[in-house]
């Protein structure tokens, strides 16, 4: 095969794909062709970097050269300056890699420095659609060394010592569930992987289905053989395209080389592996609703227990996990127990990827050991909170999920840590607030959300998230009611006691945390009818600043409706009555005379 | 898949071929690609590198380019940097010198003296 002196890694993920990472491949092609360099340099489709904030990303090896928010047209300048002439172009450099007026490479940015990649090891490394890459950074020899020199009780011992525990949201410790279902009389048996990733702002385990999807197959043939089971599912949503795409591609390619399939690696064990598209319901995610969907139901929870390990998909023994779960497996078998279990915390051992969104200037992608404070993850990784504002808070868990307060920052990110502030990892959303953020109405939000989500199965899901809801809209109109913040407190704690599935048991969990944080922004909605942060519409005003105001009239000029009025040397005014509070009045202003009254 | 010494042979093939996403830490060849380099003939000289260095399967060398280093009249200019950070500097380089210097030099550690900097010079 042809050797190149010089590769070129585009990120493929979804985040650059959708601002043209596509295009910017083949005008690298056609570039190269030009330039006569299509012998020479080699193009490389790979997963994502992490900092989708800055793409589409461009990373140009031997040099490392990391370059960032690229456009097709200066594809051009790369491949004529760089390629052929050896110039690196340092205008398209990631701002960080030449502060100093030299080129680094991309191992010296704040951002990659301080996190530690294991589930997203191979991500903007290799090329996802190439199996032999995967096999070249040590892909598939932890499923060989299994077979050829460990028993499924052996595997299940390595892991149980990690101390590796869900990554999907619950933290269940992994070598615990296997065990259960390695327990179960010998017959057929499942291994399932939950890839319905729904969240809104979690994009953890899309990462590794499009940028590794190999290390995703190997830990689940690793388990087919710990438990006992010739067959998995991969139930993943059909709204990540790319990933179900490249998910196919590598199962294709894994039964091609029999690493999939009967008697591999010359051993009597036999394992198969489908993907299962789901249709995008949020409750699907719940392990039993997730197996009644993969059986051609409805997808709705079912009572537990059994458990999926005793009673599963098609009543059979299963075990379920999340990816990024099984993301971590084959580094275990091959680094050893001892490895995994020397990162992280007491009872929360390795690393955790977050999807870090919100108020923060560095959106993407970060895997940093247990342990890790929300100060780093924010200010120094996440490159702090955009236009200097001030930290409010930070939502984990999703919808299941609560928020931790600026008053927690130095707190390190575990599992129990999480548990004890009244929010949870779930399966590592982390959404930035600043002081522009109403606090009630992200409660709002997210209980919108769950309300739209319930499958409406059990009542209390059904219904008394429908009524928690409603109270919240009063509140937020300016219409809250004495009394109305215990009879959250009251429907929250029932419907958490009596829901059927985890979707509803964790449903109230953002408005309790809210309210346990920041009941002072409930008060003030409901007693003072304000809402500090400016956002709750009914109970704020634009109000033009009489001394300030030049009358330049632009303001008028700008307004959607009509509503402000006024003349030369005359103050303008703003007709309260006709307002419908968009703010372009005030983002317009060149005199900064016009402000938000709450 | 039908034994784990196929599945090192496909990993070491594999792995070969990505070692320069790796980071520098073999050898490397330098070849002047400014516009006083190409105009001496710094194109054929780097694919002869790269040729040459494919044929031999030298894993650990890297071939990258480089702007105008200042002796214009001398070039094309090539610099081979070692492992320890020692560097030699050739002019006048044609694919010819090139392929003798992947032979002599990067397999052998023997520095082409004739073809240096400090010879032309003298």
């Amino acid at each position: 095969m042809q050797l190149y002196r010089s590769h070129v890694l585009v990120c493929g993920g979804t985040g650059c794909t959708s601002s043209n990472s596509e295009k910017i491949i083949s005008e690298f092609e056609a570039q190269l062709a030009n330039n006569n360099l299509q012998n020479e340099v080699k193009i490389v489709k790979t997963g994502c970097f992490g900092l989708c904030a800055q793409g589409p990303i461009v990373v140009v090896y031997p040099e490392g050269a990391m370059y960032t928010m690229v456009k097709v047209e200066d594809i051009k300048e790369i491949t004529e300056e760089h390629l052929l002439k050896g110039r690196i172009v340092k205008r398209l450099l990631h701002n960080e890699t030449h502060d100093d007026g030299s080129a680094k490479s991309l191992d010296g940015v704040e951002f990659f420095k301080r996190q530690m990649r294991v589930a997203l090891r191979n991500c903007g490394v290799i090329n996802p659609e190439n199996i032999d890459e995967y096999i070249a950074y040590d892909g598939y020899k932890a499923f060989g060394k299994v077979l050829t020199e460990l028993k499924p009780a052996e595997v299940i011992d390595i892991l149980k010592k990690s101390g590796l525990r869900g990554r999907g949201g619950g933290g269940f410790p992994t070598g615990l569930k296997w065990e259960f279902a390695a327990k179960q009389p010998e017959g057929k048996k499942y291994v399932c992987c939950n890839a319905d990733e729904g969240d809104p702002g979690a994009f953890m385990d899309r990462s590794v289905l499009e940028g590794d999807p190999h290390s995703l197959i190997e830990a689940m043939a690793i388990a087919g053989y710990a438990i006992g089971s010739d067959q998995g599912y991969i139930y993943v949503r059909a709204e990540y395209p790319i990933a179900v795409k490249r998910l196919q591609i590598a199962i294709d390619q894994a039964k091609e080389y029999g690493l999939l399939g009967k008697n591999i690696f010359g051993t009597d064990f036999s394992f198969d592996l489908e993907i299962r598209l789901g249709a995008g319901a949020f409750v699907c995610g719940e392990e039993t609703a997730l197996m009644t969907s993969i059986e051609g139901h409805r997808g709705e929870p079912r009572p537990r227990p059994p458990f999926p390990a005793v009673k599963g998909l098609w009543e059979k023994p299963t075990i379920l996990n999340n990816v990024e779960t099984y993301a971590n497996i084959p580094m275990i078998i091959l680094k050893g127990a001892d490895w995994f279990a020397g990162i992280g915390t007491e009872k929360s051992k390795g690393t955790k990827v977050f999807a870090v969104g919100g108020k923060i200037n560095n959106t993407g992608l970060v895997e940093i050991p247990m342990g890790t404070t929300l100060r780093e993850v924010v200010y120094d990784i996440g490159g702090g909170i955009p236009g200097g504002k001030k930290f409010k808070a930070a939502q984990t868990g999703g919808p299941s999920g609560g928020c931790i307060p600026a008053s927690h920052l130095d707190t390190p990110i575990d599992y129990d840590s999480l548990i004890q502030l009244g929010s949870m990892m779930g399966s590592g959303g982390l959404i930035v607030m600043d002081e522009d953020n109403c606090m009630v109405d992200i409660a709002k939000f997210f209980l919108e959300f769950t309300v739209d989500e319930s499958c409406g199965k059990c009542p209390p899901c059904r219904i008394g998230t429908k009524r928690m809801l409603e109270i919240l809209e009063r509140i937020t109109n300016g219409k809250g009611e004495e009394g109305d913040i215990e009879k959250l407190e009251t429907l929250a704690k029932n419907i958490k006691a009596s829901a059927l599935c985890g979707l509803g048991q964790t449903a109230p969990n953002p408005v309790l945390s809210t309210l346990r944080y920041f009941k002072d922004e409930y008060m003030a909605h409901v007693v003072d009818k304000k809402c500090p942060a400016g956002v709750c519409k009914s109970m704020m005003k634009y109000v033009i600043n009489a001394e300030t105001c030049k009358s330049c009239g632009i303001c008028a000029k700008q307004c959607p409706v009509g509503a402000i009025s006024g003349e030369k040397k005359v103050p303008y005014v703003i007709n309260q009555d006709k307002c419908i509070k968009c703010g372009v009045c005030m983002e317009k202003c060149p005199f900064k005379a016009i402000f938000k009254n709450v | 898949m039908k034994s784990l010494a196929e599945l090192e042979e496909i990993r070491k093939k594999t792995l070969d071929q990505m070692s320069l996403r790796k980071g520098n830490d073999g050898m490397r060849v330098i070849v002047g690609m400014a516009t006083c380099g190409i105009a001496a003939g710094a194109r054929p000289v780097m694919s002869a590198f790269v040729e040459e260095i494919n044929k031999r399967n030298l894993t650990d060398v890297t071939v990258t380019m480089t702007g105008c280093i200042g002796v214009c009249r001398l070039e094309p200019v090539v610099e081979i940097i070692d492992k320890d950070g020692n560097k030699v500097t050739y002019v006048k380089m044609t694919p010819e010198k090139a392929a003798r210097i992947v032979a002599e030099h990067i397999v052998n550690g023997r520095v082409c003296v004739d073809y240096t900097i400090g010879e032309a010079e003298k």
